[in-house]
């Protein structure tokens, strides 16, 4: 593409991507910064300066540091659960047994389906389902639903979660499975190598950038779960289960106060960047060529 | 595999082990949805007294359920949005992402450069840290929310990124340049290039990122739900939303509801499988 008419080119070829791209991200991006600094309520036209007075507000915020810890509790949890299962289904998948593809295809199917029908899907399974079993069978921990007790409601967030994203994580431990060169394996086999000698000195290494992919798309899911907390929960009871990321649509969107609920969003974005990128540096220094 | 055989029994032995255990996780897996399909051709006082018994109903199976849902839900008219949305979205995101790569594999300029970088440093940033200013120009200093075009233009802007990303890394590999220079050399002109030989040569991409945006696209919540409110103008997650909070205690119309919803991507599913389950590895190991 080497041509006189640059200008040309640029306007047909490069200009509306990257109009798209700049409006819907750049700019509100940067504005979000510059409305942190103000004191919009969301309605008026008027914005005021007020320096960093949000950010002192972030930090009185006491529900915010909650819903904080609480969403690290739950990123730690469903991080280890997603990949720790879906390591051990990929495993299992790919030992040659039949039905592998049908197994695959099931497991992903909870990746179709929005979380918020997700949600809704498994409200009706804690809160009848396994009430039902409860009555019918006397064991105390189905007696109430789980959804109307804090610790309970925040483990089954946990369970839909793990049962929505290991279907994901399962498809690409699988590809990274069968990327596995067979001679290396046979290698292995040859010079006496265990199982477990096996999955810890040369499986696991040579996962490793299955593993980077994974954890890093565990980890931002996690951090930013919305729908499936929306709707399988929307917080309850009185609040106890509400991750960050619904924290800072309720603050900015029910309570009215933007310059707040941005200042939280952006607290939580760097938080989020800067662990995502600490885990991909630290992963990819396992990795190891075959 | 074929050497199953050479580890003999105890291969065989652990083999049906994996198979029994994964029989049993799958059927877990599956619990859920098994539930939503047994409960939705049921009446509510037989949901309630046993979630379980298909056979075993007082008032005994229908499709009222689906029905009423379909009704209440004005499912039709929330698929059409659903699919309107979807499909312009993909088509336009695709096409542009295409053209934007190409320019800036075959352009190695300032302003290249620099986008790219922005691109692929703007991947990191969740949406819920764009969210509130987005809707204070969109609604406040603009005044377009509440208007299809704007969802599919957002959804356009949103996965621009990452489509970009993919696409620069497969013009880079996989498009040679001298087919282009032949192509200039037999007189086509730019477009004429682009649109005749560099995009057919991007078919196994372009199949990856339909796959990955759409069903982002179609299953997205947060940002409809901010940018529409117009009952008139609602897509199937929306939709499903309100009409839960409406009818959450109905169990039956509920499930019917919630099957209606998946139903369309399940056929998909089944039909497509291998492309989808190809195209969501692809777009993960990049």
């Amino acid at each position: 593409m080497r041509s006189k008419n640059n200008g040309k080119d640029f306007c047909m070829f490069a200009f509306p991507g990257m109009f798209c791209f700049f409006a819907v991200v750049i700019v509100p991006f940067i504005y979000g910064i510059y409305l942190t600094l103000t004191d919009w309520n969301g309605v008026s036209k008027e914005k005021n300066f007020i320096g960093l007075r949000n950010f002192a507000g972030v930090v009185k915020d006491r529900q915010f540091w909650t819903s904080l810890l609480l969403t690290f509790k739950y990123v730690i949890l469903v991080v280890v659960l997603v990949n720790v299962l879906a390591f051990v289904i990929a495993y299992l998948l790919t030992r040659g047994i039949k039905g592998q593809n049908f197994f695959r295809a099931g497991f992903f199917t909870p990746n179709l389906i929005g979380g918020i029908v997700l949600g809704y899907i498994w409200q009706f399974v804690f809160s009848r389902v396994f009430v039902n079993i409860g009555e019918s069978t006397g064991w105390s921990l189905f007696e109430a639903s789980w959804l109307s007790d804090p610790t309970k409601a925040f483990a089954a967030l946990v369970l839909v979660s793990v049962w929505q994203l290991s279907g994901y994580m399962i498809l690409i431990y699988v590809a990274g499975f069968m990327g596995l060169s067979e001679d290396v394996m046979e290698a292995a086999s040859i010079d006496g190598a265990s199982g477990w000698v096996k999955l810890k000195s040369i499986i696991m290494p040579l996962m490793m950038s299955s593993v980077t992919i994974c954890l890093f798309l565990t980890l931002s899911r996690a951090f930013m779960v919305y729908d499936v907390n929306l709707s399988l929960t929307a917080g309850a009871p009185y609040g106890t289960t509400e991750m960050a990321a619904m924290h800072v649509y309720e603050k900015a969107f029910t309570s009215r106060q933007f310059g707040v609920g941005q200042a939280e969003a952006l607290i939580l974005f760097i938080i989020v960047a800067g662990i995502s990128c600490l885990q991909v540096y630290l992963t990819k220094r396992q990795e190891v060529e075959a | 595999m074929k050497q199953t055989t050479i580890g003999g029994n105890k291969r065989k032995a652990a083999n049906f082990l994996a198979v029994a255990g994964l029989i049993i996780i799958f059927l877990v897996y599956m619990f859920p949805f098994i539930m939503v399909v047994i409960n939705s051709l049921k009446q509510k006082r037989d949901i309630i007294k046993s979630p379980f018994s298909w056979l075993y109903t007082i008032k005994g199976l229908s499709f009222d359920n689906f029905v009423k849902a379909y009704t209440q839900m004005d499912f039709l008219n929330a698929f059409k949005n659903s699919l309107i949305v979807t499909v312009s979205a993909t088509v336009l995101v695709t096409l542009l992402a295409a053209m934007l790569a190409y320019y800036i594999v075959r352009h190695n300029n300032g302003i290249s450069k620099l986008t790219f970088a922005l691109m692929v440093a703007s991947m990191i940033i969740p949406f819920q840290a764009i969210m509130i200013p987005l809707v204070s120009i969109y609604g406040g200093t603009l005044d377009i929310l509440n208007h299809r075009t704007t969802l599919i233009f957002m959804h356009t802007g949103f996965s621009m990124a990452m489509s970009v990303f993919m696409f620069h890394g497969f013009i880079k590999g996989n498009v040679p340049m001298a087919l282009e220079e032949a192509a200039y050399i037999d007189g086509c002109t730019h477009s004429q290039t682009f649109f005749k030989i560099v995009l057919p040569l991007l078919k196994p991409i372009i199949s990856t990122m339909v796959i990955l945006n759409s069903m982002a696209f179609w299953n997205d919540f947060l940002l409809p739900s901010l940018v529409l409110s117009d009952k008139k103008l609602l897509t199937l997650p929306l939709s499903t939303y309100s009409f839960y909070g409406t009818y959450s205690a109905d169990y039956g119309t509920i499930m019917a509801g919630l099957l209606l919803c998946v139903a369309p991507i399940l056929i998909l599913y089944v039909a497509l499988q291998k492309q989808i389950i190809g195209g969501v590895v692809a777009g993960a190991v990049k």
